[in-house]
């Protein structure tokens, strides 16, 4: 039996006064994502029950019980105190999936300073402009990563501590920086949480739109709500359940589902902190029995493309539920697993502004392949009129999916910046920025974006973000940033660029200008194909026609160009 | 052969390896050691097709086969034959 049992009954009585029940929460009192996924679970008899299974390059492995995370996470907390780090302080995660970053997640929380996961793969501008955003206090990081940090000392004078987890003492620790070693410090056993409230900001993500600098979104301890009960019905997770969310703690799915999700529902999870291969993961899946799996569709896609022999190596009969985020799962993706695995993968729809699912198939619930799935009990959504930001009734015609603002993990604020939240929404919904239709059944079809962001495997890319880095390539000229699409990840990163004078359009200085992003930015930015024009389109008022670009690279009708200035 | 190995492990060197206290070796693991994600791995297979004058079709260009420098070399004069 699922935990849901009937969607539409869960419909017609839904409260989420349910979740606060469960996690032993009343209006105006604490509460606090770190000791709600930790001391909580130890109370309730668990605390020799295995939380975290991880495992590295090279096979080696760690074992956590929830006892282990509650004084690890105390440990960091207390840690964090010592050196000055006070409740609201920004504090950055920037780490490789390590123990060590799911557990300074919560650690930070316990403290009530703001946790600011980021992407380890993030180039030193990416990073600086995130940390310059929040004026992060504190940056807990690894060795190998610390190198990003030391670029930005000069322009980071608010950032008063670097972290570093894994220091071997065999270079001196330079200006700022500390020696955190988890494991040989002394585990603290009773620790004071800070009494965060349901209102008091938690975490801290970055996203990106298509103008202006990645926002960081604000969500409060109150998010845990609905993140326990979506784990609890959507991912279905069970008491006996060992699931592996394979998402990377610096994008929300890696919080909201790798950490908060998992244990706040007492349930043990595993991590595998190394590259990916379909061989590596079908081995992972079998060597550790994992039930339930939460992935994306560039994974999975991934996969197919290894083919069904491979799968045929491996016993996967642990797997008992499988689901999927990031971007549409296509319905060849949904038939594929259901013949190879014997399952289905269910698709989930959300992103970073919303905190936790919001559209869903569900257990139990006919899974349409291609689609969506139905509103999760307790949100209300609809496909908004473009223009009238109505409601449109008919079914399956496109407008703009959107959700009347009111669950547990809705945004607080976009970090000051408060003129483009105020943006987000119209008539009193919430407008994620994504279109689709509605069928008559209520199941969502995922139709595109409404705006020029890029979704290259699931993560958004802004291309202003990446047209401004390569102005400052020394050859670059002028550049528009469009995506192209991809048979692996749904879209990837295409730049045009016009050169300067005495630079030559060669595959050299392509792969150049490639790595000059990469290593600006982030793998996710790089440019993976560069075009050479003579000049951009452009208005005749200047600006860069963008949208006749990507027209191109979909194939599609390039639309009108009676503003193109074609002299 | 020794020579593509050792052209090949420099460029992985000088262009993806952070920490500068790792040290490489032509068996190394790139993608499942996490030094080159399966993003990075767009500019390296360019840099292999410019250098050498090849192009490796994209079902052959798989996490597996760039999982170290000795398969890269590999895969490289499989190509160059």
């Amino acid at each position: 039996m699922s935990n849901i049992g009937s969607y539409e009954e869960r419909v017609k009585d839904f409260s989420w006064k349910t979740a606060e029940e469960e996690l032993g929460y009343k209006e105006g009192e604490v509460i606090n994502i770190g000791w709600h996924c930790t001391d909580r679970i130890c109370k309730m008899g668990k605390a020799q029950k295995t939380a975290l299974i991880w495992e590295g390059h090279g096979g080696e492995e760690k074992r956590y019980t929830f006892d282990d995370i509650r004084k690890a996470t105390n440990t960091i907390g207390h840690y964090l105190k010592s050196i000055g780090i006070k409740s609201e302080d920004r504090v950055c995660l920037f780490m490789d999936k390590v123990p060590e970053l799911y557990l300074g997640f919560l650690g930070v929380l316990k403290i009530g300073a703001i946790a600011q996961p980021l992407f380890s793969a993030f180039g030193d501008e990416s990073l600086f402009v995130r940390l310059e955003n929040a004026q992060t206090k504190a940056i807990i990081t690894q060795r190998k990563h610390v190198g990003k940090v030391r670029k930005l000392l000069e322009r980071t004078p608010f950032l008063e501590h670097i972290i570093i987890i894994d220091h071997d003492g065999l270079k001196p620790l330079k200006e700022r920086e500390k020696a955190f070693d988890l494991e040989k410090a002394e585990w603290i056993d009773e620790f004071e949480i800070f009494p965060t409230k349901a209102e008091s900001p938690s975490v801290l993500h970055y996203t990106s739109g298509t103008t202006g600098l990645p926002k960081g979104v604000k969500h409060v301890h109150y998010s845990i709500i609905s993140q326990y009960l979506t784990a609890k019905w959507v991912l279905d997770l069970q008491d006996d359940d060992i699931y592996w969310c394979t998402a990377d703690p610096g994008w929300v799915t890696g919080t909201s589902y790798g950490i908060i999700g998992a244990w706040s529902n007492g349930v043990t999870q595993c991590v595998l902190d190394a590259g990916f291969s379909a061989d590596s993961w079908y081995k992972f899946i079998q060597k550790n029995k994992v039930t339930m799996w939460y992935s994306a569709p560039t994974a999975i896609r991934s996969l197919m493309k290894a083919g069904e022999e491979l799968v045929k190596q491996y016993d996967l009969s642990s797997l008992r539920h499988l689901a999927s985020v990031g971007e549409p799962l296509n319905a060849e993706a949904v038939i594929w697993s259901q013949r190879v695995f014997g399952k289905p993968f269910y698709d989930t729809y959300w992103q970073t502004e919303t905190g936790s699912m919001m559209i869903c198939n569900y257990p139990g619930m006919k899974v349409k392949p291609g689609s969506m799935g139905k509103v999760f009990p307790g949100v209300t959504g609809a496909v908004i009129d473009e223009k009238t930001f109505e409601p449109i009734t008919e079914p399956n015609k496109p407008g703009l999916i959107g959700f009347r603002p009111g669950w547990p993990a809705m945004m607080r604020a976009y970090w000051n910046n408060e003129e483009i939240y105020k943006k987000k929404f119209a008539n009193g919904w919430y407008l994620p920025g994504d279109k689709s239709t509605v069928d008559a059944d209520g199941y969502y079809w995922f139709v595109g974006r409404d705006d020029d962001v890029i979704n290259t495997a699931g993560h958004l890319v802004s291309p202003f973000e990446v047209e401004s880095a390569l102005l400052e390539h020394p050859a670059v000229a002028e550049s528009a940033v469009v995506s192209k699409p991809d048979e692996v990840n749904m879209e990837v990163v295409k730049a045009f660029v016009t050169l300067k004078p005495g630079f030559e359009p060669d595959e050299d200085l392509e792969l150049e200008i490639m790595n000059f992003i990469r290593k600006k930015l982030s793998p996710l930015a790089m440019p993976q194909e560069i075009e050479y024009l003579e000049k951009l389109p452009k208005t005749r008022s200047g600006k860069i026609m963008r949208r006749m670009l990507r027209a191109q690279e979909w194939g599609q009708d390039i639309g009108d160009t009676s503003t193109l200035d074609d002299e | 052969m020794d020579e593509m190995k050792d052209v090949v492990l420099k460029y992985v060197i000088n262009e993806y390896l952070e920490d500068e206290d790792e040290v490489l070796t032509y068996d190394t693991p790139l993608i499942s050691g996490g030094i080159v994600d399966s993003f990075s791995m767009v500019s390296l297979k360019r840099f292999l097709e410019n250098k050498y004058k090849i192009s490796i079709p994209d079902d052959k260009a798989t996490p597996e086969a760039f999982d170290s420098v000795t398969k890269i070399v590999k895969l490289v004069n499989e190509f160059l034959k």
